[in-house]
Order: C-alpha cells, then structure tokens, then sequence
C-alpha cells in the first residue's frame, strides 16, 4: 500500500496520514472502521473516494472536515492540524441537509452568518454565490417547494459562499433521479473547468463508479472491513469525457473487477464476505425478492448464468452499494459467485432460478442452514428445545458480545426474513420469540 | 417577525410602492388600534398588580358587571405571565437536560414525577412562601397565582423541547457544526426553530389546561388567611358564595370570550407564522389561517416597524457565544467521564435518599399510619372514579369522534369547538350541577364525580377526532371494498386506526381528572357544602384548614397513584401504540 501513497510535498491542501477510526461496539473487539489510510489532496484536481457502504469513506470525509475526531493518525488542512471544521472546507451532503425554516437566500447566508459578516455584504455574496449556481429566481422560496436538484444546487451555493479552497462533497448526487444528477454533474464540471468556482480542489465520496470516472483526476477505491485505501487510479481522460468511450469503458470495467476481484484489492481484508465469523458475521438485511430477482436476471437471456456487473448493474438500474449486498449475500449462500467484476450462478442459483415456488423455498432452506451459521444455531436450539421455542433475545445477545447493539438488531432481523422464506422457523413479533410452528 | 422578500424582483416593486409607503394603509390602522389598545391593557394590568395588599381588603371583588372586564384583564395577564414563565423555563431546564448528561439525569426524572404531583395541592406552600416574600404587597399572592398557573404548564412544554432537541436531524446537526455556528447560533438557527412546532402545539395544550388553575387559584383560603385577587377566578368565589346565579353565568360569558381572544389574537397567528417551521420537506395541502397573521402581514406601517427590529435580530444572531465543540472524545476522557457520572450519580441517590427519610419523618411525627391509610383509601376511591369516567367518556366520545373525523366537513367546524371546550375552565360551571345535586338531594358520592372529567372529557374527543381525520384513505377504501362492516370494521379498521390518538387523549384526561378531583370532590352553594369522599376532598379539606402535614401526604398519595397509573397502564399502551399501530 506504501507505493500507492503519494508522499507529502508543501503545496497538499489537505494531508491525511496513518488515520484510524475504530469505535467501541461494547463486544470484545473495539470495531475498525478506518485503518491506517493515507490521502494527500493538491491543488487543482478532483479527487473520488470510491467503495461499498462500510467502507468508511464517509467516516475519512467527516474526519477531514472536523466533524468527527479520528482515534488515530494526523490530518492537516494547508500543513495546520484539523480540529473544528478549517475555515477554508466546506461540505455538500447527499440529503442537502437544508434548514426548512429558512428561505433559499437564508440558507446560503447561513455560513457567512455564522463567521460573523454584516447583513450587507452577506447578502451581496449569498446573491453572486446563487447566481453561480444557477438559482436566480428562487431566492425567497423555502427548500420544500424546490425539487431535489434544486435543492441540492443550494446546498453547492451554501458551501460555495464561504469561499473555500476545498470543497468536500458526500454522495452529492445519489439522492437524485439519474437525469438531475447529470445536469449537475455537468453544470459542475462546466464551473470548475471554466474556473469560476472560488474553490481550488474537490473531494467527492461516492459509490457510483461512472460517476468517479467522469469526474474525478483520481480515484482512491476503499476496501471494507476496515476501510483502507486499496487501490488509486489516476483517470487521465481529457474534460469532458464521454461515458460511451472505450477508455471510459475500460477504466469502468477495470474498477468493477478490482471491486469483485477475488484476491482483490476491495477484497475484504479479513477473509469473509461480511465482517465477523461463524454465528457472529454481520448480515445485511437483503430481501428474498431481490435475491430471486438477481439470480432470474442473471439466469435469463442474455446473461445465461454469467453476467458482467457494470451492465447488469446498468439494466438493473441499481448502483453499487445496491447491487453489492445482494449478489454478495448470494456468493454467502452459495447461489452464486462474485469473480472479475463477474457474476456466475452456481448449480444451485440455476435450480432456485427455474423452480417453483416450493422447490425455492425448499433450495433456500436447505442454503440457508448448511451456510449461514446463525441460521443453522437458532434452528438447531429450536430443535433442541421441548417446546421448540425461544426468546429472539437471547440470540441479540448472544451476537452483542462481538457487535454492537444495532448490528445485532440488524442481523438477527435480516436471519429472521430469510428463514421466514424458507420457512425454516417463525418468529413471533409481539412476543418476540422465535418457534418452529408456523401460526394455523 | 416580519421579513422583507428579499428577492430582486420584488426590490423593483417595492421601490414603485415606496412613493405612498409612508401613508398607512386600511390594515395598518386595524392591525395598530389592536396592538396600541393591547400595549395600553398590559401597562394597566402590570400596574395595578403591583398594588399594595390593602387594596384587595379596601377594594374587594364585587359583582358589578361594569367590573369584569378588568377582572378578566387581570386573569389574562396571569396566564400571560405564567406562559413567559413556561417558556423561559423551558429554554433553561430542557435545553440544560439536552446538553448535560449529568443534568439530564436529574432533569427528566423529576420532570416526570412533577407532571404527576397536583397543581393545585401546592397552592397552600405557595401562597404562604410569596406572601412572606412580598410582604404588603398584592404581588406575593399574584406570584402564587401565576406559580401555580406556571407548574401546570410547564413540564409537558419542556418534554416537548427537550425531546425535539435531542431528535434535531444528523445532517442539519453536521452542517451546523461545518459552518461553525456558535451556541448560541445554533440554538436559534438549529434547535429552537425544529423544536418550535412541538413546542408551540405543547404551549396550547398547557394554556387549555391552565384556564382551568387561574380559576381556582385566584380565590383561595389556606387556614385563616384568604385571598381574593381580582379575577374571574374570585368572581366566581364570590358569586358562589353569594349565591349569585346571574354573576356565574357572566362569569362563564367572560370565560369564554377570553378563550376565543386569546385563541385568536395569540396562539392563530403564532401557529399560521410557525407553519414554516414543520420539518417536512414538502409542501403541505393545508396550511393553518389566521386572519390577524394575514393582517399584520399586510400591513405597510408594521412592516416598516419590523425592519428594525429584524435588523436587530440579525445583529443577534452575530453575537459568538462558545465555539463548538468536536464529538468523539479520547478513551482516556470517556475513562474519566464515567468515573465522575458514577460519582455524580451517587451524589443525586444520597441526596434522594435523605429527602425521603425526611419526608417520612416529617409526615410520621406529624401523623399516624391511621392517616395514612385513610389517603390511601380516599385515593382508592377516587382512582375508582377516574377509572369509571374516563370508560364512560371514552365509550361517549370515541364513536362520536370517529364518525365527525371521517366527515371532513363537518370536523373542520367541530374539531376548534372541542378545543375551545377542553380550554374552557370547567370549575366556571360548577355551581350549576351543586345547586342541582342540592335541590334534588342526589347522592355526592355518585353525582359530584361527573365534574372531573367535565372539563377533561374534551381533550378524548378531539384527539380521536385528529385520529380519524388523519386515517389514510387508502386503508378507508379497501375496508369499503372488502365490505367490513360494523363490528368488523371497529375492531379491524377504525380502532387500531385511532388508538395512538385516544391514547394521548385518555392520557391527558386522566391527569387533568385527578388534578381536577381537588376542586370537584368538595363543592359549595351560598352556606352549602358538599362532599364525596375520596382523595380529592382530603386534600381540599387539608388546605382549607392549613393542616400541612395532611397537604403534604394527601399530595404524596396522589403523585404516588398518577405515576404508578401512568406506568402501568398508560405508558405500555403507549409503547405499543408506537410499535404496532402507527400507521406512518
């Protein structure tokens, strides 16, 4: 990974070295959510934070913009360490985060209100900031009666207002309808190459890789479990790029597969396809729909069994971090497999694909207590017991000694909706218990 | 407050109308009569308070109708006082409990128990404390009045605040603390604005139930001392003991009146000018009237009134108080924090500990078990009533709320008169039932029990009444296509539908009962006393006579029997309206 990291020269903007982030989940082991990741932002170009949801690339933004203190490592902001959000940072968020009760023009003043500038020359910048930005006209109208990209055009003005030298940016575009979030994109692009924003460098966090590749100069692609840097990329592709290029193409592809690559670098650093072992691993909450509907598609023309991620994805319309936990939690239960930014079912994904109703249920059953551990122990104790039934509780518990409170919660809710499926034993909401008898 | 639009187009219009700005238009000299005669009543109100105690021996209340609209100015004023007092209470106490750890500790679990302690049980400590505080002055008795005006108001208010900032959206938070925003920014910019819809709801609440504790704070006899402070509240005393008829029933006419000006010229254009801090990001179909709001918003002179005054408040919001802080603090910090919380939590248990030995000291010195088995069975037995009006209104008003809430029309007209009637101070309309138990000679026990829940009954029907106005139509449209009917219908659709509503309401209806007990278990007409015996009448009798120790235990009993009903009863129902039944 050394060779990955830029080494430090005077003119980074923003330096990040050795930073850590782990928090104490009141199991045995302290959670890591950053280990040891390095970054170095300079002047002038865009930089993308690319990786799965757990990845921690949004717990690194917050760290640099001050919100978050991280248990280890040093980040500097113009070689000054951060503590407090610098005044040279400002940050766009993937749900806007606009104050409702305040108008357009507010919500942009807001910054400037708070660094203590008088009335009149707040409102001077506010209008050129908004005028920037393209929202002339909407100055007094409350963020309810604009649609999303109008919403998030505020959120850019906002940060822009306070002139700073970086601006960080959350997913800024994923809480959009694909056709909004291109317009921005590009009107962004188009300030930026044009040099009108008052801003010198860019860090964006996302999980969409077209949009990576259309926009960053670099893209640090994170692994989960801890989050680390695994790979950089440096896209050299001249503005405005064309997403229909075969370069453009080849640098997708190429991040797909380094994301699914089975020794991959975005490989999970500890073995697992979900943090955690045995009963103990973290389980997304997939629902069996989605699961059935990813193995169909892929069992069906054109695909035939073996799909590649980027147009399957595309086809899907869903993104990474959606596409991700599903296909995932189908190489967990051994209905396929993830390899080369491939998806390929195995003989049993083919089967569940083509049978009915019962035959899934049946398939699933049996996938789900010979490979999810939790699965197999909580129908295994059902068994055990005399009246084949048990408190949802202890299992929380059970699970609380090596997760936190919410990921147990989490956990046993998703082992609770498959098995349900399955019908591999019932859970009884009210009382919290799960038995082996369906109710009559 | 009002703004200016500050968009460029309306600054082109504003210069065209700027020639005639000066001249005040027909709604400024509506909107400037009505504040300049409100301004002129406050200076007046404020004034004679400060009058000296012999005034209310020299000028006694007397029943000249020329006399109650200043007794009414006076009432009004109290709650006036009373309501700031809330409100600043509120930004100190639960803003304190919101930031502190270690207050919050403390905080809110006496909040709780104070929701549950009798109002009007207190009066007795208070009248003599302020007395004593402002000796010769009226103020010492007003400062009573308003006291317990204010301990009736002012726990839900600070829940509400509370709660909303400790639920203040992460991402608002985030910006918030990215912009730097001091504290006192933020509580303005941030915390105050979300919490203001809760907050405002809350203080409406609170102003329906403190109608009801001006009333029966104003005239009040602790031992041998009694004081009448001009009100309508002493009128009322009067006018009972009188005998008067007539005098009463100006009392509910001014009553009324009361209700729906303060309604109207406060808490309308409060709530149409708070609409726009509803969090909801969108456009809501309805948005509250109020046509004083509409008026003051088109005023031309208020305006330019305003313009100051928001340029003073944006000179505010530029003050710096305290730079905020980072989130995530060290082990070794954590490590430290724990070991003093631990302290600190030590500290509150001793100290609790001392105050209830002393407690019980205080009350066995004074009294003997026999008294306090007599609390407890006269606590029993009003338990039983509350239990039996509440089941009676419920089984009254919940079919009737449903049927006015899905009729949009007609709610739209019931639904402000419910509330009208749960602010309506029911104790104003006492009389009329004594004289009616005492002229057909009926029993007490049975028939003085209906006026606790008078007043209280109403906050049932309005909140079933929201419930089933809010009830989705799409779940109305698969009832009516899979044709449930009747009971069906009830149990399966319309019940489960409103339960988390009647749940507040029947919440709300309980305590107000039990607060009301004290007032309706012992009645007077002229020389004749009534009485149903339970805790209610205890208490009543133990303040009359200034027997403190009996106060005190007669007010312990009955918080003991609040909480433990809230908690068993009324808090799991509550939670499981929350998990099972929202419909959201």
């Amino acid at each position: 990974m050394n060779n990955l990291a830029i080494t430090t020269n005077e003119t980074a903007l923003i330096d990040v070295k050795g930073v850590c982030q782990t928090y104490d989940n009141g199991g045995a082991e302290r959670l890591v959510v950053l280990d040891d990741v390095a970054l170095t932002l300079r002047p002038s170009e865009i930089v993308g934070l690319l990786g799965r949801s757990g990845s921690g690339k949004s717990t690194l933004l917050r760290s640099i913009a001050g919100l978050i203190k991280p248990t280890g490592g040093t980040i500097t902001f113009e070689g000054v360490p951060v503590t407090g959000t610098p005044d040279g940072v400002a940050m766009v968020f993937q749900s806007f985060a606009l104050f409702p009760w305040l108008t357009v023009l507010q919500n942009v003043e807001l910054g400037l209100e708070a660094r203590g500038i008088a009335p009149t020359e707040r409102r001077k910048r506010a209008l050129e900031a908004i005028d920037l930005i393209g929202l002339d006209g909407f100055e007094s109208a409350y963020p309810k009666e604009l649609s999303g990209g109008m919403r998030q055009r505020v959120g850019l003005a906002r940060a822009l207002v306070v002139h700073p030298k970086v601006l960080l940016m959350d997913e800024p575009f994923s809480a959009l309808d694909v056709l909004t979030a291109e317009t921005l994109r590009t009107d962004l692009l188009d300030l930026w190459s044009e040099g009108r924003m008052p801003i010198k460098s860019i860090l964006m966090v996302t999980h969409n890789i077209e949009e990576a590749v259309l926009m960053c100069d670099r893209v640090l692609i994170f692994s989960s479990n801890p989050g680390r840097v695994a790979a950089e990329i440096r896209i050299d592709l001249p503005q405005p790029r064309d997403r229909l290029d075969p370069a453009f193409r080849a640098l997708v592809d190429d991040i797909y597969a380094r994301m699914t690559a089975r020794k991959g670098v975005a490989e999970p650093a500890r073995g697992g396809i979900f943090p955690g072992t045995g009963i103990a691993m973290m389980l997304p909450r997939v629902s069996t729909n989605l699961l059935a509907g990813l193995m169909e598609a892929v069992a069906a023309e054109p695909y035939r069994g073996q799909a590649d991620l980027p147009p399957l994805a595309a086809s899907l319309q869903l993104e990474i971090d959606d596409l991700f936990p599903i296909a995932e939690t189908l190489q967990l239960l051994h209905f396929a497999e993830l390899a080369e930014g491939d998806i390929r079912l195995k003989p049993a994904g083919k089967r569940f694909a083509e049978g009915d109703v019962d035959e899934r249920k049946r398939l699933f059953a049996m996938q789900l207590a010979t490979h999810v551990p939790l699965a197999a122990h909580i129908r295994r104790v059902l068994d055990e017991r005399a009246g084949h039934v048990a408190p949802a509780r202890r299992f929380r518990d059970e699970l609380e000694d090596h997760m936190s409170e919410e990921n147990a919660e989490q956990t046993v809710r998703a082992v609770t909706s498959w098995a349900r499926y399955a019908e591999l034993f019932a859970y009884d909401e009210a009382a919290d218990i799960f038995t082996l008898e369906n109710p009559a | 407050m009002v703004f200016l639009p500050p968009n460029r187009a309306s600054l082109s219009e504003a210069t065209r109308l700027a020639r005639n700005r000066i001249v005040p238009n027909i709604h400024d000299i509506v909107a400037l009569s009505i504040m300049a005669a409100l301004l002129v009543l406050l200076a007046h109100g404020a004034a004679a308070m400060r009058g000296s105690a012999e005034l209310l021996v020299s000028q006694p209340v007397t029943l000249d109708p020329a006399n109650l609209p200043e007794y009414a100015l006076r009432t009004t004023l109290r709650m006036f006082a009373a309501i700031i007092a809330s409100l600043v209470f509120t930004f100190i106490v639960a803003t304190l409990a919101a930031k502190s750890r270690r207050a919050e500790k403390v905080i809110i679990p006496a909040l709780d128990i104070l929701q549950s302690v009798p109002v009007l049980g207190f009066l007795t400590f208070t009248v003599t404390f302020f007395m004593g505080l402002f000796p010769g002055s009226q103020m010492g008795a007003e400062c009573a009045a308003i006291f317990a005006i204010f301990t009736s108001q002012a726990w839900n208010m600070t829940f509400s605040f509370y709660q909303s900032l400790r639920t203040v959206p992460h991402d608002l938070d985030e910006v918030s603390r990215g912009f730097g925003l001091s504290a006192w920014q933020r509580f303005w910019r941030l915390e105050a604005p979300f919490a203001a819809p809760g907050l405002i709801w809350n203080t409406m609440m609170s102003m329906s139930g403190g109608w009801f504790f001006v009333v029966a704070s104003e005239a009040i006899t602790v031992g041998h001392t009694t004081v009448e402070l001009p009100g309508i509240g002493s009128w009322l005393a009067l006018a009972i003991d009188k005998k008067d008829f007539v005098a009463v029933g100006w009392a509910v006419l001014a009553m009324g009146v009361l209700i729906l000006i303060y309604d109207r010229l406060l808490f309308r254009p409060i709530v149409a000018w708070a609409d726009k801090f509803r969090s909801e990001q969108t456009a809501s179909q309805e948005k509250p009237r109020s046509w004083v709001y509409d008026l003051l918003r088109r005023t031309r002179l208020v305006k330019t009134i305003g313009v100051p005054l928001a340029w003073g408040w944006q000179r505010l919001m530029l003050v710096r108080l305290g730079r905020p802080q980072l989130k995530v603090q060290t082990a070794e910090q954590q490590n430290l924090s724990r070991l003093s919380d631990r302290l600190w939590l030590a500290f509150i248990a001793i100290l609790a500990g001392a105050g209830a030995i002393f407690t019980a000291h205080y009350i066995h010195s004074e009294l003997g078990w026999s008294d306090v088995a007599q609390a407890f069975g006269g606590g029993l037995a009003t338990l039983l009533r509350v239990i039996v009006l509440i089941a009676i209104a419920s089984v009254i008003w919940v079919p009737i709320g449903v049927w006015i809430g899905l009729r949009p029309k007609v709610a739209e007209r019931v639904q402000p008169l419910a509330q009208f009637l749960a602010a309506f101070p029911a104790n104003v309309l006492f009389p009329f039932a004594v004289l009616a138990i005492v002229a057909t000679g009926a029993s007490p026990n049975i028939w003085l029990s209906p006026l606790m829940i008078l007043g209280t009954q109403w906050y049932i029907l309005f909140n079933v009444i929201a419930g089933a106005s809010a009830f989705p139509s799409d779940l109305k449209e698969v009832a009516s296509v899979f044709k449930l009917r009747s009971w069906s219908w009830w149990r399966n659709v319309m019940l489960p539908g409103i339960f988390p509503y009647y749940v507040t309401g029947a919440l709300t209806a309980t305590g107000g009962s039990w607060n009301a007990s004290i007032v309706a278990e012992l009645a007077s007409w002229g020389n004749t006393r009534i009485e149903a015996y339970g805790l209610g009448s205890y208490i009543a009798k133990a303040t009359e006579a200034g027997d403190f120790p009996r106060v005190v235990l007669g007010i312990a009993v009955m918080s003991l029997f609040v909480t433990l009903f809230n908690r068993l009863l009324w808090r799991p129902l509550y939670v499981f309206a929350e998990r099972r039944l929202r419909l959201d």
